[in-house]
C-alpha cells in the first residue's frame, strides 16, 4: 500500500474552484461598462483640451460629469487590474517576480484610481475655488 | 493537501511564437494585449490629469502644457488608436463569448474590420478635434 489515504481525501481539493464564473462575468461586465464610458470620455477630452483650469473645474463641478468620470475611473482601473493581472499570470514564471508584479498592480491601481477620483470630487465640491 | 504520491502536473504550453506564420486574427489577439497595455499607461495619464486639477491652477496648466506639446500630442494619439482598437476588439470578443464568429472566414474579415474601426473612429476624432479648436 503506497498511501493510507482515502480516494475521497486524494480527490478533495482537486476540484472546480466554483468561483471562476463570477471572475469571467466581471471581466465582461467591466468590458460592457466600459464601451459606453470611454466613448463619452473621448469627447470630454476634447471638450477639455483647448480649455485652461476654470474650464475643467467648471466641467467636473457638473454632476453628471463627476458622476461619469468616477464611474470611468472605477470601472477603467478595476478593468485594467484584471488585464494585466492576467498578462502578468501568463508570462512571469518566477512566483517571486509574478506575486511581486501582481502585488504590484493591484496597489498602483488601488492608489491611482483613489488619489484620482478623490482629486476630482474636492474640485467639483470647491467649484475650482483653490 | 495533496498526495506526496501524485506527480507534479505541467502546466500546457502554447507553441512559440517562432513557429507560427503570420496571420491576420494573430495580429488582431496580439495588438489587444499591445493596447491594452498602452491604456493602462493612458489610465495611469488620465489619473494624473485629475491629481493636477486637484492641485490647482499651475500645476494643471503644467500638466495642460506637457499634454500639447507635440511629444504629448503624439502619445495622444497613439492612445486614442489604442482605445478605438481595443473598443473594437473588445466587442469581438464580446460576440465571440456569445458563441458567434469563430470560422475562420468571419474571424479573418472581423480582424481587418476592426483595424478598419479603429483607424477610421481615430482619424474622425482628430479631425473633430481640430475643428473644435481642440489641438
Amino acid at each position: 500500500m503506497s498511501s493510507y489515504r482515502t480516494p475521497l481525501s486524494r480527490a478533495r481539493g482537486h476540484g472546480a474552484a466554483r468561483e471562476g464564473a463570477h471572475h469571467w462575468l466581471a471581466e465582461r461586465l467591466s468590458a460592457v461598462a466600459m464601451a459606453p464610458l470611454v466613448l463619452w470620455g473621448v469627447f470630454g477630452v476634447i471638450h477639455l483640451a483647448a480649455g485652461d483650469y476654470q474650464t475643467a473645474a467648471d466641467w467636473i463641478s457638473q454632476v453628471q460629469n463627476l458622476v461619469l468620470m468616477i464611474l470611468l475611473l472605477v470601472v477603467g482601473f478595476w478593468h485594467m487590474h484584471a488585464g494585466m493581472r492576467v498578462i502578468v499570470e501568463d508570462y512571469i514564471q518566477k512566483t517571486f517576480s509574478r506575486v511581486s508584479l501582481l502585488i504590484l498592480n493591484l496597489f498602483v491601481c488601488v492608489l491611482a484610481g483613489s488619489l484620482a477620483i478623490f482629486s476630482l470630487i474636492r474640485v467639483a465640491l470647491l467649484g475650482g475655488a483653490l | 493537501m495533496t498526495d506526496a504520491a501524485r506527480p507534479a502536473r505541467q502546466p500546457p504550453l502554447s507553441p512559440h511564437v517562432q513557429v507560427w506564420r503570420w496571420h491576420i486574427t494573430m495580429l488582431s489577439s496580439i495588438l489587444h494585449r499591445v493596447t491594452g497595455g498602452a491604456l493602462y499607461g493612458g489610465a495611469l495619464i488620465l489619473a494624473i490629469w485629475a491629481i493636477c486639477l486637484g492641485a490647482g491652477p499651475e500645476a494643471y496648466m503644467s500638466f495642460m502644457t506637457i499634454l500639447g506639446s507635440i511629444p504629448g500630442k503624439v502619445v495622444m494619439f497613439g492612445l486614442t488608436l489604442a482605445v478605438f482598437y481595443h473598443l473594437g476588439n473588445g466587442v469581438r470578443h464580446l460576440v465571440w463569448d456569445a458563441g458567434h464568429g469563430f470560422d475562420v472566414k468571419t474571424a479573418n474579415l472581423t480582424s481587418v474590420a476592426t483595424l478598419a474601426f479603429a483607424l477610421a473612429a481615430t482619424l474622425a476624432i482628430w479631425v473633430i478635434a481640430a475643428m473644435t479648436g481642440a489641438l
